[in-house]
């Protein structure tokens, strides 16, 4: 049976996000869940399924902060950037199997004040071929890994560095109209033309935050959802991709095509919605190209032609797809995409920061692990 | 030879240690399947081909062209603070598998996709060297 609307997201909750904390990721992620609970008008003790980040809280941590008696379901869905919405799939998939009626998606990171990604990397399991083949030659955080897919991206397709900035710019204004975003100064195509390179053609305002805190969310079953505290969100569609060769970007066929070219046309059938349907869209941007690679893997437009896509402010709130209305990783917080999912569905509430006037429906993206993908389409119900 | 190498250094496994051997003694080599000879890189115990386990190796005629490439010019781990700017190929063998490496006497503003490479081995430690790339200049047009 396909998963469309075997679910609602309920409840949304987020930490204050910081750069710089003396607290653990484990507080920020239980802070987190207890906020999404108390929006969705639960008590703590009607969860009785637990998906948490895939390197943090495990279900024994909300067990025993909670007083949850009756657990029936824990899982994660190590994908890296892209767990948190492969985990609506899963959520969706034990809700419609009738084993859960309330399902806990929580992450919690001090990502600034903890090890930062360069060290974190070498102690996944999910890298530990490039960890033989390819650290030992220079090739270690996820800039370097991925700056090989934006060279080749330019010189196939004539991408700049330029359109790449309007994604940083576009972003930054977004998270500028937020009072919980950590970096709020508007910045201009200039400025992003002058941060420091990183790993060419990536420079510092192409690269994401390394942030501090915590966001959660619940997924409900559609009977439970009506009678709950704010209205309901419906999930659409949903779905994840595996790109070819996922461990190593170095041995993929094509390199400027991601997991979520798999996933997306999945999700967009089970929703029954078309891509002029969407009217905001909360894209994964761990790097400014990542976005413009999924917004083609998504089909807004061609391969290839991502870069004239997110000129001249398309992707503002008045543009012709508002994308990153939170400021995303790149503005907001890293919080590994959760806080995507959060904004979609304050976008569809109507509640929003910066609200895209009469937002319908919308759709959220993961990205990690070199590659992996996840979506999940929503309506407002 | 610096007195003490202080970058990552690889943990072989028994499917891996021919590939670091290899190096070692001046070779390419590659993971072949015993049954079906499809070529794969990196090493690992299942040929997705054919699925046999049966394994032997090939020397890499060395040679290949460049698909893509990053400068690097931040030190993503301290050993590297003294080699930046470096430049790390992404090339296409002719076995067609690509490996990674980093360029020799190569300028920044003479990469391109295509360009000639060949592969030379730099020994770092003892027990360890490293492949990399320089322009092949017998076929660069």
């Amino acid at each position: 049976m396909p998963l469309r609307e075997a679910g609602a997201v309920t409840g949304v909750g987020e930490t204050q996000y910081l750069r710089g904390t003396d607290r653990t990721a484990l507080s920020f992620q239980l802070e987190a869940s207890l906020a999404a609970i108390r929006d969705a008008g639960l008590k703590p003790t009607d969860i009785d399924g637990l998906i948490p980040y895939g390197h943090g809280a495990v279900a024994e941590d909300f067990i025993t902060n909670f007083g949850i008696e009756d657990l029936r379901f824990s899982a994660t869905t190590p994908m890296g950037g892209a767990s948190a919405v492969a985990a609506i799939q899963c959520a969706l998939a034990v809700i419609q199997a009738g084993i859960c009626k309330h399902v806990l998606l929580s992450l919690g990171r001090i990502g600034y004040s903890g090890g930062r990604i360069g060290t974190r990397v070498q102690q996944m399991p999910q890298f530990k071929v490039i960890g033989e083949f390819e650290m030992p030659l220079g090739a270690i955080a996820p800039a370097q890994l991925y700056a090989p897919m934006v060279r080749r991206h330019m010189e196939l397709y004539g991408t700049t560095s330029r359109q790449l900035a309007e994604i940083a710019v576009t972003t930054r204004y977004h998270a500028s109209l937020q009072t919980n975003a950590t970096m709020r100064t508007p910045i201009t195509i200039e400025d992003h033309q002058s941060s420091r390179m990183i790993s060419d053609p990536l420079r510092l305002l192409d690269c994401s935050l390394e942030s501090d805190g915590g966001a959660a969310v619940v997924i409900s079953a559609p009977d439970r959802a009506r009678d709950m505290a704010k209205r309901p969100v419906m999930v659409m569609g949903v779905a994840e991709g595996h790109p070819d060769s996922p461990s190593a970007i170095t041995q993929r066929p094509d390199l400027t095509t991601l997991g979520l070219a798999k996933a997306a046309p999945k999700a967009f059938a089970m929703a029954g919605v078309d891509r002029a349907d969407i009217d905001v869209a909360e894209v994964y941007d761990c790097f400014t190209y990542i976005v413009m690679c999924q917004l083609e893997d998504l089909g807004f437009c061609k391969k290839g032609e991502g870069g004239p896509f997110v000129q001249d402010g398309a992707l503002g709130l008045h543009g012709r797809l508002p994308v990153n209305t939170h400021g995303g990783l790149l503005s907001q917080a890293h919080m590994a995409g959760m806080n995507h999912i959060v904004e979609l569905v304050r976008q569809l509430r109507g509640e929003a920061a910066a609200q895209v006037s009469n937002a319908e429906v919308g759709l959220v993206t993961g990205y990690g692990d070199m590659g992996d993908g996840a979506i999940a389409i929503m309506r407002r119900a | 030879m610096a007195a003490v190498y202080d970058k990552l250094v690889p943990s072989p496994t028994p499917e891996t240690q021919p590939y670091w051997d290899g190096l070692n003694q001046g070779r390419l080599r590659l993971q072949r399947c015993a049954d079906c000879g499809k070529i794969r890189h990196y090493p690992r115990p299942v040929c997705d081909a054919c699925w046999s386990m049966n394994t032997d190796w090939v020397d890499a005629a060395g040679t290949g062209t460049v698909h893509s490439w990053t400068i690097a010019h931040y030190a993503f781990h301290p050993g590297l603070k003294g080699d930046l700017p470096y430049i790390l190929l992404t090339v296409d063998l002719p076995e067609g598998v690509r490996m990674n490496a980093q360029a020799r006497g190569v300028e920044a503003s003479a990469l391109r996709v295509g360009l000639p490479v060949v592969v030379r081995f730099e020994r770092v430690k003892n027990d360890l060297t490293l492949p990399v790339f320089e322009a092949d200049f017998c076929r660069v047009s």
